[in-house]
């Protein structure tokens, strides 16, 4: 299945390592920080509603 | 605006003003460069150019939080703004106060401390005319970078971060009009890319500074 | 009739990049997949260098989308400046951490290439040397929205870096190619169809690019929803605290 990378490997397969790392952390990051803001903005949201009935 | 600059020049030469402070920052990195890459007067005479640049350019980013930093403090920015004065003058004025203060002594002390580094002696006239076009530049892109981080309370670091990329231009050509000049290469295309990035940067940036400093102010 | 500038309504904003950006995520995954394992498993050797050609699929589009993430930038910090809408100056400052990235994986790619067939790391090269300058400026950019409390003076200081940034950085290209003639080949892709590379890395090669653009895409609308969320909850705050 692997293709023959020759002499070449580890600079092909190092590279397809780090990159793909990369996109998977800036993904992750981007996604939890997306989540953890909204979650915020609905609690911050539903106090001033809250606040604003009493 | 004679009065400005006047203004600023005296407070710059008086009262530890910062006057002297980017010369004898000059003469350290000049004096410790031999340290770090050994004394042999072959290699020296090679990065003397280079360094010569570095070192200037370096003494430069290192007085322009002052720029605005003490006008700020004590309002007078807040004076000079609302002046019949325009903004792009006024930000003119203090790039030509801090070139005065800073380029050019910079300027007319190189000769001396390229002595130190045993530059050729056909180096002498380009490095100085090179620094002579580029400074001017230095200080109108360090006016804008001073602009843009007049508010700030620790702006210092992030001041150098933002201008030094700007400076890239400037001191690749200066820097290359300044060696070939050493090396006795034609310098021409050099010298009107520097002459033309100073010109350029003083007409133009003047307005983004401006700009920059009415949104600070508001 | 409905306008482009109704999306510079933050709700509005938000409502359609929500119902899109499953569909640009999806597709975005589904290229990168389908063209990087096209690329890597299924395409030849290169005659002069080898298999190091496959990382051409990783290379060259994450330097593209470096540079048109820094244009994408100039745009919104442009609209920003004459329309003032807050979409776009958030969507500027969403696009600033993605186009860094994009810019270390060009240099990183670019530097494990370059060992085994420059025999060095690093050369200060102008292409390889402008990159590092722009990442330089992605650097400052995102220095100064995070050092600035107000946001809209944030937007309008990073709006006006962006602006020089981008006549300097220009400059710098020119500066930096008159200052080192370089061993970085000419571009990989033009209209000029001698230069390009050959039609079997050809193909998998636009998929990936593809794929990068909607990842790019996406990954700005979803930031940019976060922008939005963050500011709107910074005024909630500031008004709570008010009473």
């Amino acid at each position: 299945m692997m293709p023959e990378l020759g002499k070449y490997a580890e600079a092909v397969l190092s590279s397809y390592a780090v990159s793909i790392m990369l996109i998977v952390v800036l993904v992750i990051a981007s996604v939890t920080r997306a989540r953890r803001v909204k979650r915020e903005l609905e609690s911050v949201e539903k106090r001033g509603r809250e606040n604003a009935e009493v | 605006m004679i009065a400005l600059l006047t203004r600023d020049l005296r407070l710059a030469v008086r009262a530890g003003g910062g006057f002297g402070l980017g010369l004898a920052f000059f003469l350290i990195v000049v004096t410790l460069v031999p340290f770090s890459v050994g004394p042999e007067n072959m290699l020296l005479t090679k990065i003397a150019p280079g360094i010569l640049w570095l070192g200037a350019l370096l003494a430069c980013l290192l007085s322009l939080d002052r720029i605005f930093a003490l006008d700020w403090e004590d309002g007078s920015l807040d004076l000079l703004a609302t002046s019949p004065l325009p903004m792009e003058a006024l930000v003119s004025i203090k790039a030509l106060a801090h070139w005065l203060t800073t380029g050019l002594p910079l300027v007319v002390a190189t000769p001396v401390f390229a002595l130190l580094l045993s530059l050729p002696e056909a180096g002498y006239f380009p490095l100085v005319l090179s620094l002579l076009l580029g400074t001017p530049a230095l200080s109108v892109i360090g006016t804008f970078g001073a602009a843009l981080t007049v508010g700030l309370k620790r702006g210092g670091l992030l001041l150098s971060l933002l201008v030094l990329p700007l400076y890239v231009p400037t001191l690749i050509f200066g820097a290359e009009m300044a060696r070939r000049g050493a090396q006795g290469l034609d310098m021409t295309t050099a010298m009107m890319m520097l002459a033309g990035i100073s010109f350029g940067v003083i007409a133009l940036l003047p307005f983004a500074s401006a700009s920059v400093l009415r949104v600070n102010l508001r | 009739m409905a306008s482009i500038w109704q999306y510079a309504n933050p709700r509005k904003f938000i409502e359609t990049t929500d119902r899109i950006l499953p569909w640009v995520a999806g597709s975005s995954l589904m290229a990168l997949v389908v063209g990087l394992v096209w690329g890597f498993f299924f395409t030849p050797d290169d005659y002069r260098q080898g298999s190091t050609v496959k990382i051409i699929y990783l290379h060259v589009p994450s330097a593209l989308m470096a540079i048109n993430g820094w244009i994408m930038m100039l745009v919104a910090s442009l609209i920003w400046i004459v329309r003032r809408h807050h979409v776009s100056a958030l969507a500027a400052r969403a696009a600033a951490p993605v186009g860094a990235t994009m810019t270390v994986i060009a240099l990183v790619t670019g530097a494990i290439w370059g060992q085994p067939m420059w025999g060095t790391w690093w050369a200060w090269d102008p292409r390889l040397t402008s990159f590092l300058i722009l990442f330089l400026f992605y650097l400052g950019y995102m220095a100064l929205w995070a050092a600035i409390e107000n946001d809209d003076t944030a937007a309008d200081l990073t709006s006006v870096l962006c602006l020089v940034g981008s006549v300097f950085a220009v400059l710098s290209r020119y500066a930096v190619n008159f200052w080192n003639q370089g061993l970085h080949q000419g571009a990989s892709l033009s209209l000029d169809k001698e230069e390009n590379v050959a039609d079997v890395f050809y193909h998998p090669l636009l998929l990936c690019i593809a794929g990068f653009v909607l990842l790019f895409v996406a990954l700005v609308f979803l930031r940019t929803q976060t922008e939005i969320r963050a500011r709107r909850m910074r005024a909630l705050l500031a008004r709570e605290r008010l009473g």
